[in-house]
């Protein structure tokens, strides 16, 4: 279809032109001069920087009815490949759906339409660019619609300023009052109590391995690692086990450092062909599970930001974000000769918070030492 | 069709909107606004269009988002797996996880949904991180729009929380290790930390709570505060008009562009389904979170190379690069994590909500602006972003420091160490680079600034039309020949000093109304 200038009317008229006020003729002088088309306020004067007699309602084919045919038929062409595109999408969910050739055609379609769009508005639409007033360099008001409206606030705030106990006393019923609404919120989680440092490990307990077997010393292989958990019936994988998994390390003939005060805490003399130790798997930074092992320099590394631990140092940090050591959980073998704990960790596993205690009491889980 | 017919086409269609235009109006008194509303003037610029396809991401993301929560289920619940994908058969998962499965394997046309998703999330992201770019470097965010610019930070924060929350939702290894790591982080905060924690997760790391919080958090709480910190952002920008590039018949008090209706509409409207084509092609065809191979989320198992989504990268880089510090008096401690996760991370948010005010003391720019700055103009404002994005970028590479170690055959270590140079020496690099870049292009190059494509249209005195400032004059029919004037504007003398009150207006000088701008008090309102 081409253009409809000049011969637009609006309905209610008899259709003559001349019935019309001239500003209401996209043509005319006096629709092109409208300030209304250009965001000059009512009864503003014509800003300096808004031209006269712009003309927006033209385009690109306006005078060219073959140009204007063949950007139609671009338009069109478009807009099929995405008809196309709808078909083959019912065609492809009845034959039981295929990802890559839907995300194919829903591209297609979409990117039809849209390049139809933008070929449209480029080649058939008028509307392109125009210079008009912003209004003002903001829109602020005049100043004495700003003083009506301090005047408004003060006639309702200046009775109440004039009785200042009820505005204090107000303040802090609303401050008591408002935190008490926030007692719902903390029903969310439980108290924090001593139940941080606590795992499942207990004395005598046995350590069982992914698939709830209990585990012999002989079970790890020289310079192999086995991932434990303290066998209490719970799925390895269950929240209350969370905090309890720990890494077995057969570090064969290396030369284990024992601490004066753990001398019991490995199976299996130091330096023999099966010395195993065992250390919480919760690194001290972040706690992720560390479980990576490089058996070459006795080495356990955190996946998450590469914290390295020493083994043969007592899991000492010697790279890394982690501030402190693996807790290392006391080891002994009972008479069925499985591996069993002692206790507890003596400390808590796992990353700092404020009021972390540095040594727990491995019975019982209670803070034994906080500096 | 005869012209008769066109006619009476024409009318009836009229007669049409009429009816409809009525309607409204007779309820509701909104001709005016509807009419301003049409013959609103949006500016042209690529770089404007950024912020646009972040809002049509964010289509995109609730339609998918909606699909996908119809089939999710948030539970925590353990399941044992009998599903259509065979591998997984037999094993141990969450409800979570499982309904994720069934998603991406059972759903018939569920696949491209589930990856549609989180590839809209990803590209949402650098959407904003790009326009919020360009409103930095080109100062846009001075006054008038300092709170555009807060609201902007805001919309930022929550579409991380809101893309972290739905990463964690399938409950698979990756999302769960990087929960592991948010919890501790949230457990580092002196004083309130561990309380905090056990109010988020319900109890200690990483219960059965969570799950269905985040559910609600993800579905509910941050799409509602996005929806309506989006709404203040855009009814904002609507009040204060954009802002543009100066240029040819540019002033501080006019708007050059094209009319909201039909050119920007379409357009935009375009843009919205070119945003969506590409989202869904990347959703049907490149692979993206393929849960399936991470497996369910096991308390004590993790696998090397895990990385969070890219925006959230440099967050974990800080977490890899800071020492390890940890600081305990009187049986007090302020763990590792706080410094890299809250307080670093605070502080330059900090300072970005701050920025609008640090810079116009920096500038003792208190005035109101609707030119945008060209970068080069603003050397330090520059040179600071420069500096900022460098930081970024060096902590968002750490994040990959085992993977880049094991593409280059470095060590991990090395690569920290490096890296830790790197993070303090690069900024203050970039920063003099860029610094001395603005100077030299300043003085050298100048480059001309781009106009809009399309020229405007105006009426000489003789009646006839000519262009102004075209690009590519020919398109329409004008006689520029006819006027000198035009042919002054159309040349579009440029302005080195691209910036600032009345630059552009001698190009319009030669119009009939004369010359525009120069004469415009800052921060008032000339005409009332
Ligand atoms: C959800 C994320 C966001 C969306 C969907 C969004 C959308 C938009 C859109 C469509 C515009 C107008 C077009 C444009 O200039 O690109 C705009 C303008 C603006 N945005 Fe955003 N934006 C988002 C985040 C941000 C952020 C993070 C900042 C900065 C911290 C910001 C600051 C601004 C400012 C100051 C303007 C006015 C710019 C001007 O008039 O030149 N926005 N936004
Ligand atoms: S969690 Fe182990 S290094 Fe960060």
């Amino acid at each position: 279809m081409t253009t409809t200038e000049g011969t637009h009317h609006l309905p209610g008229s008899d259709g003559a032109d001349g019935d019309l006020p001239a500003s209401l003729l996209p043509g005319s002088e006096e629709y092109l001069e409208d300030p209304r088309h250009y965001g000059i306020e009512h009864g503003a004067p014509w800003p300096d920087d808004v031209p006269h007699g712009q003309n927006d309602m033209h385009w690109r084919y306006e005078d060219d009815e073959r140009g204007a045919r063949r950007a139609e038929l671009r338009v069109a062409a478009c807009w099929s490949v995405t008809l196309l595109c709808g078909i083959g999408l019912a065609w492809v969910y009845v034959a039981g759906g295929q990802p890559q050739v839907e995300g194919g055609l829903f591209a297609l379609g979409f990117g039809g339409l849209g390049v139809g769009f933008v070929l449209w508005a480029r080649d058939l639409l008028p509307g392109h660019d125009v210079i008009a007033s912003r209004g003002g360099l903001t829109h602020v008001s005049e100043e004495s619609d700003r003083r009506l409206a301090v005047q408004s606030l003060g006639r309702g705030l200046e009775p109440m300023a004039r009785r200042p106990f009820l505005a204090k006393m107000l303040g802090g019923v609303l401050t008591v009052f408002g935190i008490s609404l926030l007692f719902p919120l903390a029903s969310l989680g439980p108290a924090v109590d001593g139940q941080f440092a606590v795992t499942a490990w207990r004395r005598g307990i046995r350590a069982v391995s992914e698939d709830g077997s209990p585990v012999r010393p002989g079970d790890i292989e020289a310079n192999g690692v086995l991932t434990v958990f303290p066998d209490t019936g719970e799925d390895p994988g269950s929240p209350a086990m969370a905090q309890s998994s720990v890494v077995l390390i057969n570090l064969a003939s290396a030369p284990f450092e024992v601490r004066p005060d753990r001398k019991d805490w490995h199976i299996g003399a130091v330096g023999s062909q099966s010395c195993i130790v065992g250390f919480s798997k919760i690194c001290t930074h972040a706690g992720c599970p560390v479980s990576l092992y490089n058996w070459s320099a006795h080495e356990l590394i955190c996946p998450c930001h590469q914290s390295t631990f020493r083994v043969l140092e007592d899991c000492k940090p010697i790279f890394g974000p982690a501030p402190r050591n693996l807790a290392q959980l006391p080891l002994a073998v009972d008479a069925e000769g499985y591996i069993i704990a002692r206790s507890d960790f003596n400390e808590p596993v796992g990353p700092g918070y404020w009021n972390r205690p540095i040594r727990v009491n491995p019975n019982t889980g209670a803070a034994v030492r906080y500096s | 069709m005869s012209t008769t017919e066109q006619r009476l086409a024409a009318e009836k269609r009229q007669s049409l909107a009429k009816a409809g235009t009525d309607y409204i109006d007779d309820r509701f008194g909104s001709s005016p606004f509807l009419r301003s509303a049409m013959d609103k003037i949006f500016p042209d610029h690529w770089s404007f269009m950024v912020g646009e396809i972040a809002m049509y991401c964010f289509v995109v993301l609730i339609v998918t988002g909606v699909y996908l929560a119809l089939f999710y289920v948030p539970s925590s619940q353990v399941i044992v797996y009998h599903g259509s994908y065979a591998p997984l058969d037999g094993q141990r998962m969450s409800e979570a996880y499982a309904s994720v499965i069934n998603i991406s394997f059972h759903v018939r046309f569920g696949l491209i949904m589930r990856q549609t998703h989180p590839w809209a999330a990803v590209v949402f992201m650098a959407a904003i991180a790009f326009h919020m770019c360009r409103v930095f470097f080109t100062g846009a965010f001075r006054k008038p729009r300092e709170v555009n610019w807060t609201i902007g930070l805001t919309l930022l924060t929550a579409v991380m929380l809101e893309g972290f929350s739905g990463y964690s939702l399938p409950d698979d290894l990756l999302s769960g290790t990087g929960l592991r790591v948010v919890y501790s982080i949230i457990e580092s905060i002196p004083l309130i930390g561990t309380k905090l924690a056990f109010e988020l997760w319900g109890g200690p790391f990483p219960g059965t709570s969570l799950i269905p919080r985040l559910f609600v958090l993800h579905e509910f709480l941050f799409p509602a505060l996005l929806v309506g910190l989006l709404s203040a952002h855009l009814a904002i920008l609507w009040r204060q008009k954009h802002t543009d590039f100066p240029g040819p018949g540019k002033t501080e008090t006019n708007i050059r562009g094209s009319r909201f209706f039909p050119q920007y509409m379409l357009k935009g409207g375009a843009m919205l389904f070119l945003t969506a084509g590409v989202l869904l092609g990347l959703g049907g065809l490149v692979q993206i979170n393929p849960i399936w191979l991470y497996g369910p989320y096991q308390p004590y198992n993790d696998s090397a190379a895990s990385q969070p989504d890219w925006y959230v990268g440099w967050l974990d880089g800080s977490l890899r690069l800071f020492p390890h510090w940890e600081f305990r008096s009187f049986g007090y401690e302020i763990a590792n994590p706080f410094f890299p996760g809250i307080l670093i991370p605070g502080i330059l948010f900090g300072v970005m909500y701050a920025w609008p005010i640090i810079d116009a003391k920096i500038y003792k720019d208190h005035v109101a602006h609707n030119l945008l700055d060209r970068p080069r103009d603003k050397p330090f404002r520059t040179a600071v972003g420069c500096a900022a994005l460098t930081f970024f970028s060096v902590l968002t590479l750490a994040s990959g420091s085992d993977v880049l170690g094991n593409d280059w055959h470095i060590s991990y270590e090395l690569i920290i160490e490096i890296l830790q140079i790197l993070v303090f020496v690069g900024p203050v690099v970039a920063f003099l680079i860029a610094y001395r870049a603005c100077i030299q292009l300043q003085r050298t190059g100048n480059m001309i600034i781009k106009k809009p494509i399309g020229g405007i249209i105006v009426r000489g005195s003789d009646g006839a039309y000519h262009t102004l400032g075209d690009d590519h004059g020919g398109d329409h029919p004008t006689h520029a020949g006819d006027v000198p004037v035009d042919h002054r504007a159309g040349n579009g003398h440029r302005n080195s000093d691209g910036h600032g009150n009345g630059v552009a207006g001698g190009d319009v000088a030669a119009v009939p109304s004369g010359a525009a701008g120069e004469g415009t008090p800052p921060g008032g309102d000339p005409e009332g």
